[in-house]
């Protein structure tokens, strides 16, 4: 293999690793610091992905980014208030909402489950044209999503530093503590998941506008390919400061996809990524569970053998 | 200060599992009170601090904090002016973070965006200092890393950092080991005395319950028994409390952890 093939691989991985890492980045602000596992995830990517390309072929490139945002801040809260103001489960909450979300998505595409943007205007398309005779020419995709990316981690290292975000943090770190002070958990679950979910829908929308379609299914299996890139990402950069951790679940993101990329060059069929990102998350948190066990294991093996001596 | 006025709870009302848990309790705190509450277990202390602080809703009564009723008021309103305690040193702050950043929240003010100030910072660091037990260097060190006493002095720093209108002690010192537990009872001492706090404070010890405050109260079976204050507490031994105690329910009290300690 040359290694401009070697280096077109990567890219390919380092954008679409990029590009997925803003919903890692919503999961790391809802499952992380929330402590809530959003299962509306998948239905939220699909609908950044297709109000951002409905937008986008209207003829507003720019608006598609805060209207795809926007719908991801709309879901969130529907997902909140469900499981806040209801006293519905907040795994049940996801889940009705991503179930809800299919019809309103295939709405959303003009009753149609496939939109196509090939000859579309979207902010991929302005990018290629703004760096064409500069020395990044061809790296509009990579600019776009380095820039998405470094934009979240940026606001997430500094709201999370802030009352509010102390507040959100607190809310998933010792509910018993923020039963009993002044916090109100409705309010900063509500926050969080609105925010986490503007975060989704900016991937979805990223997504389908560097591919220039989008897919009904665009979404499915999202949340655990982010969850297992968020736990690759943890074992990377382990506990530290907000920034640091942020940092490390866009490396896992990127690793993610960089396996899988280099899985496919060895033949693995395409339909294997969920199968692949299904283990991965097993691994990643059976882990260290089964390593917690390994000591009482070993005294036990030890035990019985000198019991049968 | 505090009125509590003909508060009932019963939990479960109507099924096998109906437990009536505060009967017609009243009660008034001036302010700057110091009352420590004695009773065994199942008296019904925890459930009046629940009460008071609005972990559940009262089947009658009324509420009243420093002239507002808020017998309707949710807890995390309450908690605006109600700083609390728990036995569990775990309870009142978050592990992951830092304790920095649990002081910042337990400080308030400023608006939900406002990151923490440098003179903020400084202000931690001295009321850490106060605690002597060298958390001033560890700031930047997530709780979950400090000792149970550790934790507890650190949580009585939180609730008394906006000096609330009500402090309620629920044995928070029950859990620590002797030293330990000494050492937070004399900071709660200090603090309160320097806050001119008022305070309500859950003991097993009887002898601490009669040393602490300026009165006693002592419940059974959701009822306050006795209210020792003034006179009549000043030159009270452990034994005149159980002969009082006796002279009142008809039974010895069976509280061994009480007795013992």
């Amino acid at each position: 293999m040359s290694l401009s093939a070697i280096w077109s691989l990567a890219q390919t991985a380092l954008e679409l690793g990029l590009t997925c890492s803003l919903t890692v980045l919503a999961l790391f602000l809802s499952y992380s610091m929330l402590n809530v596992c959003d299962l509306s995830t998948d239905g939220c990517f699909t609908l950044g992905a297709a109000v951002g390309a409905v937008v986008a072929i209207a003829g507003h490139p720019y608006l598609s980014i805060p209207a795809a945002m926007g719908a991801g801040v709309l879901s969130g809260f529907v997902t909140a208030v469900l499981q806040t103001r209801m006293g519905i489960e907040s795994l049940l909450a996801g889940i009705i909402v991503n179930t809800g979300l299919y019809s309103i998505n295939i709405a959303v595409m003009g009753k149609s489950s496939l939109l196509n943007m090939n000859k579309t205007v979207t902010i991929f398309t302005r990018m290629k044209d703004l760096l064409a005779d500069t020395p990044l020419a061809g790296q509009h995709e990579l600019v776009i999503s380095l820039a998405a990316v470094a934009l979240v981690i940026l606001f997430l290292a500094l709201f999370l530093r802030t009352r509010l975000g102390l507040a959100i943090r607190a809310t998933g770190d010792n509910p018993d503590m923020v039963r009993s002070s002044s916090i109100n958990p409705v309010f900063t679950t509500t926050v969080g998941l609105c925010i986490s979910n503007a975060f989704t829908g900016l991937s979805g929308c990223l997504l389908a506008q560097s591919q220039k379609s989008v897919n009904i299914d665009i979404g499915s299996g999202m949340v655990t390919i982010a969850l297992a890139s968020l736990l690759i990402g943890q074992t990377f950069m382990g506990r530290g400061s907000v920034a640091k951790r942020a940092v490390g679940v866009v490396i896992g993101s990127v690793i993610f996809r960089l396996v899988y990329t280099i899985a496919l060059r060895f033949n693995m069929p395409a339909f294997m990524l969920k199968l692949v990102s299904s283990v991965i998350v097993i691994i990643a948190i059976a882990g260290p569970y089964f390593k917690s066990q390994v000591p009482m294991l070993r005294r036990r093996l030890a035990g019985s053998g000198k019991e049968d001596g | 200060m505090l009125t509590l006025s003909h508060i009932s709870k019963t939990f479960n009302p109507g099924t096998v599992n109906e437990k009536t848990a505060l009967t017609d309790v009243s009660l008034h705190l001036e302010k700057g009170d110091f009352v420590t509450i004695i009773g065994a277990n199942g008296a019904g202390k925890s459930t009046l601090f629940n009460a008071i602080a609005g972990s559940f809703l009262p089947d009658t009564g009324s509420i009243v904090l420093d002239g507002q009723d808020v017998t309707f008021q949710p807890e995390f309103k309450r908690a605006k002016s109600i700083g609390r305690l728990f036995q569990d040193p775990m309870r009142g702050s978050a592990p992951a973070m830092t304790i920095e950043e649990n002081l910042a929240l337990a400080a308030g003010g400023g608006g939900w965006l406002s990151h923490v100030s440098k003179a903020e910072k400084a202000a931690f660091r001295d009321k850490l200092a106060l605690l002597g037990m060298g958390l001033e260097d560890r700031m930047r060190q997530p709780v979950g890393l400090l000792s149970g006493g550790q934790r507890q002095a650190l949580t009585l720093l939180m609730a008394t950092m906006v000096p609330p209108k009500l402090l309620l002690l629920d044995e928070h010192t029950a859990a620590l080991d002797p030293g330990t537990a000494e050492k937070v009872l004399a900071l709660t001492e200090s603090i309160v005395r320097e806050g001119k706090l008022t305070c309500l404070m859950i003991t097993h010890n009887m002898s601490s319950a009669l040393e602490l405050g300026n009165r006693t109260l002592m419940m059974d079976s959701g009822r306050i028994l006795l209210d020792l204050k003034g006179d009549e507490r000043t030159g009270l031994g452990v034994n005149d409390l159980l002969r009082m105690f006796k002279e009142n329910v008809g039974k010895a009290l069976d509280n061994d952890r009480m007795l013992l300690s």
